[in-house]
């Protein structure tokens, strides 16, 4: 599939995030992730796309899922993936992330896939390197791909992104990926709310477009989308809520409180779930409602079109700023 | 001694003629000529026909005492490749500073007589600015011992602080005022509850919860100081608080000067000249303890300098090498250079029509002069002859590659000002520009 014209043509050099992305781009890496999951049910899988490019997961963070769903997605456009696991390596050497940038850069990778636990982090070692760069998680900060392969996940259900009500619960404060998808919803015409207990959200975030509530029964009204974020465990005891248990009878998803969703409403978790703590295992697990074995599968195609879209550019002369 | 003596003395005279004569000690502002004769100012204001060495003609100039910054870090002994006495002090001469006050906050820290000695053996082989020190309010910085204050200050301390963090534990505060009031000594906090604040980087808003960082919310600055206020009010002691950056911190201070505690406050120019907005894309020159705040805040603090809430305007100079700000905005040090933009930027106030020229140059000079206890930042006869040349209105754009400081970490590269030092003189000596 081929960018239909220049007019919506990807028009940065990284994908850093959702933020300043327009409709038109973002419908780009749906339309084109759509195919690949197709690709991906096949039994030949593979693409010579980017046979001969060199694609640098370079991950500051540990991550199993993310990595692996860069890595498969890499792999089957023929690139060369190089699996760089930073957090054990250079950075207890004391080697700056900008060295770190620097390093890689004379490798003469055409794409870095990064990760670090600091917000801002990948812009700042985009700014260093020649090649293109994907965020695959900074700090509290974005995480593109995965707002891309939920916005699929929905578009591919319910048809269509605009005039939806979805529901971002949990731990907003901390979580990029509640950022990029207030981002992106909003970006693509849905109504965002967030829910959760007060300590878990951060000031003004009504100031990002969202409607804000404290209770699941009232945040959980008449939705269609319900997005669970993970809570990691050392929020949960104490520090920002008192304990998984009470966290559970209050912001837990179960049927009990999915009740106030429309009927038809669906539920997503960016993974890895706690089961018990934000969500309930009869639900995380239903197949009617569920679609966060869906997420997973959508990831691997939302990266595939990430890094065409990417390698594309790096293929049409110097890289646009 | 007559004019006869003192040239037959041989103590060279400089005469500068026609400036503009900026004194707030005496609320002098004419046009008018000084003389200095040797160390001293001889003569200040009207015409002054007396032969000199040198006559400077400064018509169009400002004359007025030469700053004192009452809050720098120097880096000096520990730090040296980020600032030293002397890049420091050559920082000062640029900026129009002949006084600073150096935070303890070096390696080791100012908290034993010894160091105190070496600062000022160092600032006498320099010869550049003036230097004085606060001391460590508590041993090692670390919150919890007292220092030897009267010691300390016998030797030559102005005051006591933990520099940049607060002395945040209320019992050790209360002894550290207890204490310093049983010597009639200053002390400078860092009003900040680093307990609301401890992990932030940035002012808690909508900026800090788009770039996902972690915020530090304004009113940890409002619950410090009204702590340190109830704790004064048993105690005594004279107090401090440093870089006030908050409309309700401002306000805290305003009402304490009101109920009659000796209370003073500083403020720093990006406090009145940058809001949060500044820190855009991740910019860690932006990146400051406290942070900048909002718009609202900003307008608060120019609103303090304007009625006198806030006493002092200081450079909160702190220089930092590349290495400790081009890092990941949270891992990146906090704070910014600015001794050789503290005069253009303090005179936005007056372009801007928020204060008069005099009133500024009273936050720059004889205010922090008094709160120190030190008998400078006057034009009057007799005085020692630290003086800073300026012109008011030139324009130029801040371009931090010409800092004398070894550091170049400011938010301010680019930004048009007007106003610029010509001439720095302390104790008669012309310290900028540099002699060929």
């Amino acid at each position: 599939m081929q960018a239909a014209d220049c007019d919506s043509a990807f028009r940065h050099r990284h994908l850093l995030g959702i933020e300043g992305l327009s409709p038109a781009e973002i419908e780009q890496f749906l339309d084109l992730a759509d195919g690949y999951v197709e690709l991906n049910r096949q039994a030949e899988k593979k693409r010579s796309l980017l046979r001969g490019r060199t694609i640098i997961n370079c991950f500051f963070e540990n991550s199993t899922r993310t990595r692996t769903s860069f890595e498969v997605a890499g792999k089957r456009l023929g690139a060369d993936v190089i699996n760089m696991a930073v957090a054990v390596s250079s950075m207890v050497k004391g080697e700056t992330l900008i060295d770190t940038a620097m390093t890689l850069n004379a490798m003469h990778p055409d794409v870095l896939v990064v990760r670090h636990p600091e917000s801002g982090a990948v812009q700042l070692l985009s700014e260093k390197v020649d090649c293109a760069v994907v965020n695959a998680g900074d700090g509290s900060h974005e995480h593109p791909t995965q707002a891309l392969l939920d916005a699929l996940t929905i578009r591919r259900r319910k048809g269509r992104l605009g005039g939806l009500t979805v529901a971002i619960c949990g731990d907003v404060l901390h979580s990029r990926v509640a950022r990029s998808n207030i981002a992106l919803l909003n970006t693509m015409g849905a109504r965002v709310r967030v829910v959760a207990p007060r300590t878990l959200l951060p000031a003004a975030i009504e100031r990002l477009g969202v409607e804000v509530f404290h209770d699941m029964a009232n945040g959980l009204a008449d939705v269609d989308i319900v997005m669970m974020l993970r809570l990691q465990s050392e929020r949960m005891h104490g520090s920002f809520v008192p304990s998984s248990r009470e966290y559970f009878h209050f912001f837990g998803l179960d049927y009990d409180k999915l009740r106030a969703a429309k009927p038809d409403a669906l539920i997503m978790h960016p993974g890895p779930m706690n089961r018990g703590v934000e969500i309930g295992s009869e639900v995380a697990d239903d197949i009617d409602r569920s679609l966060i074995r869906h997420q997973v599968e959508m990831g691997v195609a939302v990266r595939m079109a990430c890094l065409e879209i990417l390698a594309r550019d790096l293929a049409n002369g110097p890289p646009l700023p | 001694m007559s004019e006869r003596a003192a040239v037959a003395a041989g103590a060279a005279r400089t005469l500068i003629r026609g400036a503009r004569l900026l004194d707030p000690a005496s609320g002098l502002d004419a046009i008018g000529d000084l003389l200095i004769e040797g160390e001293r100012i001889a003569a200040a204001g009207g015409i002054i026909a007396a032969s000199a060495a040198e006559i400077v003609e400064a018509e169009g100039l400002c004359l007025a005492p030469g700053l004192v910054d009452m809050r720098v870090q120097l880096r000096e002994p520990g730090a040296e490749h980020m600032e030293s006495i002397e890049s420091g002090g050559q920082a000062a001469a640029a900026g129009g500073v002949t006084t600073m006050v150096a935070l303890p906050n070096t390696d080791p820290p100012v908290d034993d007589v010894s160091v105190v000695e070496f600062l000022a053996r160092r600032a006498r082989e320099v010869r550049l600015a003036k230097i004085h020190t606060y001391a460590a309010a508590t041993k090692r910085l670390a919150g919890k011992q007292l220092t030897e204050m009267g010691l300390l200050a016998a030797n030559g301390a102005v005051g006591f602080t933990d520099g940049t963090k607060a002395v945040a534990d209320a019992l050790v505060m209360r002894r550290v005022l207890s204490y310093a009031a049983n010597f009639d000594l200053l002390v400078v906090q860092h009003p900040e509850e680093p307990s609301l604040g401890g992990a932030g980087e940035v002012n808690e808003g909508e900026i800090a919860t788009r770039l996902g960082l972690a915020a530090i919310p304004a009113v940890a600055e409002v619950i410090m100081i009204e702590r340190d206020l109830r704790l004064l009010e048993i105690t005594g002691a004279r107090y401090h608080a440093a870089h006030l950056s908050t409309a309700a911190g401002v306000e805290a201070i305003r009402r304490a000067k009101a109920r009659g505690l000796a209370v003073t406050c500083d403020t720093a120019p990006p406090y009145f000249a940058l809001n949060e907005t500044a820190i855009g894309d991740y910019r860690t020159f932006a990146k400051l303890s406290p942070p900048l705040r909002s718009e609202q805040d900003r307008r608060a603090v120019v609103e303090g300098l304007r009625d006198g809430t806030i006493d002092a305007i200081a450079s909160d100079h702190a220089p930092w090498d590349q290495d400790s700000k081009r890092l990941p905005f949270s891992s990146a040090a906090y704070g910014i250079v600015g001794l050789e933009t503290l005069l253009p930027l303090s005179l936005e106030l007056y372009h801007n029509r928020h204060l008069g020229l005099l009133e500024v140059i009273a936050r720059l000079t004889r205010n922090p002069a008094d709160i120190l206890r030190l008998p400078i930042g006057r034009l009057a006869k007799g005085a020692a002859a630290d003086l800073v040349l300026f012109d008011p209105d030139l324009s130029w754009h801040i371009s931090t590659d010409e800092f004398r400081s070894k550091s170049k970490n400011a938010p301010f590269d680019g930004r048009p000002v007007e106003g610029r030092v010509v001439r720095t003189m302390v104790d008669g000596r012309t310290i900028f520009p540099r002699e060929q």
